[in-house]
């Protein structure tokens, strides 16, 4: 069975590895295309489920 | 790609030396700043895809590597001037938090002209495709000078640079390599996706942020500059792209200039994070004497880049091309 890792950065993304699919907040699946993808954590990202670096500017202002 | 034109008195000597015509200049003597750049930019091409015509031996010339060598030592002490000033600023602001992630952070954060707002808002499709053009000095072979640092890395920073480069390489899919995305949105500009094309016409500054990436990739003992530079160039990525792709639809230039940096908004979100904790944190872990250098690889980045960015953005505020005239025109 494949081993699906979670590293969670302080105020940042989740970084995954080893997971096929992510599901959105609407619950929306949305295949995994590359060897880490970054999962926001914090929300504001304009494309869920994955990061987009929104999290820096919120933290920034 | 064929030799590109020199530019003064150095890199004249040098092309006809390549092309068989004349000794290798024995010193690195040279003009300005344009005719050392675009000679080290010669000399570090041979070590990727060279040129189609300059035999491959050449590659390995020891008198080629002596001059190479010349021109570096004067490069390297330049860049270290430079980038002394925000590596020690950012040291002292990370102060008691000793990880280099903090300092890292720090360093790509630095208020410094960039392009990104410009292209997003006022640039107009001209000025949008002379950044295309000289950045596809780099963007067409993005990644290749950090993957130098593979085999001088063990354990888990090797580990985290080949899930970055496995990415930057299309994942094993030819039509998503960085690279490949690029050449096709220069197609979708109407410019040239040949590797190469734009050399003549791409400026000293843009020249200089290619050979930094060359000169930390190609030295075993910059290695930490290497994946510094990587990390601040990943750091510094997501946001700016986001305001480039806006830029490129507000100019309609094509899904294929989107995508690419909208493939990066979402890309670097990721790779920021591998390059800066996974990478250069693990190889600080191993080789704590190396921190200094990861830092100042990271300076380099930021600080050369801005040097590029604010020749450019001078350039376009008083009506000019930021792009070198070509060789006919500047004769003439
Ligand atoms: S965690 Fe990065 S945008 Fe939400
Ligand atoms: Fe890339
Ligand atoms: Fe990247």
């Amino acid at each position: 069975m494949r081993e699906c890792r979670i590293e969670v950065v302080p105020g940042g993304p989740a970084l995954v590895r080893g997971a096929d699919v992510v599901a959105d907040p609407d619950g929306a699946a949305h295949p995994v295309t590359r060897p880490v993808v970054a999962v926001c954590l914090c929300g504001l990202s304009q494309r869920q489920p994955w990061c987009d670096a929104t999290h820096k500017v919120a933290e920034g202002s | 790609m064929l030799l590109p034109s020199p530019r003064g008195t150095l890199g004249a000597a040098l092309v006809s030396a390549l092309r068989g015509d004349g000794p290798v200049p024995a010193t690195g003597a040279h003009d300005d700043e344009d005719d050392l750049q675009l000679s080290l930019w010669v000399l570090y091409e041979l070590h990727y895809r060279g040129f189609d015509d300059v035999p491959g031996t050449w590659e390995w010339d020891p008198e080629l590597l002596r001059l190479r060598a010349a021109l570096e030592a004067g490069f390297e002490a330049a860049i270290r001037e430079r980038c002394a000033g925000l590596v020690t600023e950012a040291e002292e602001q990370a102060g008691e938090q000793d990880d280099v992630v903090t300092a890292l952070r720090l360093i790509a954060e630095a208020d410094v002209p960039a392009l990104s707002s410009y292209l997003h808002r006022t640039a107009t499709a001209e000025q949008y495709r002379e950044f295309l053009m000289a950045r596809s000095v780099y963007h067409l072979k993005e990644s290749d000078p950090h993957s130098w640092a593979v085999p001088r890395l063990t354990g888990a920073p090797k580990a985290a640079l080949a899930e970055l480069q496995y990415d930057e390489l299309g994942g094993g899919r030819p039509d998503r390599v960085h690279q490949q995305l690029f050449a096709d949105a220069l197609t979708e500009a109407g410019l040239d996706p040949a590797y190469g094309s734009y050399v003549d016409l791409t400026p000293a500054p843009v020249l200089a942020v290619n050979n930094a990436m060359s000169l930390f990739g190609l030295h075993r003992r910059l290695v930490g500059a290497c994946v510094g530079h990587l990390a601040a160039f990943e750091m510094t990525s997501s946001l700016p792209c986001r305001r480039y792709a806006q830029g490129a639809e507000r100019l309609e230039l094509g899904p294929a200039v989107v995508r690419y940096f909208d493939e990066h908004v979402e890309a670097d979100a990721v790779h920021e994070h591998l390059a800066a904790r996974d990478i250069c944190a693990r190889l600080v872990d191993q080789q704590p004497a190396l921190r200094a250098d990861v830092l100042l690889g990271a300076a380099a980045c930021v600080l050369l880049e801005a040097d590029a960015a604010r020749a450019t953005l001078d350039a376009w505020e008083q009506g000019l091309s930021a792009l070198r005239a070509p060789e006919q025109e500047r004769v003439a």
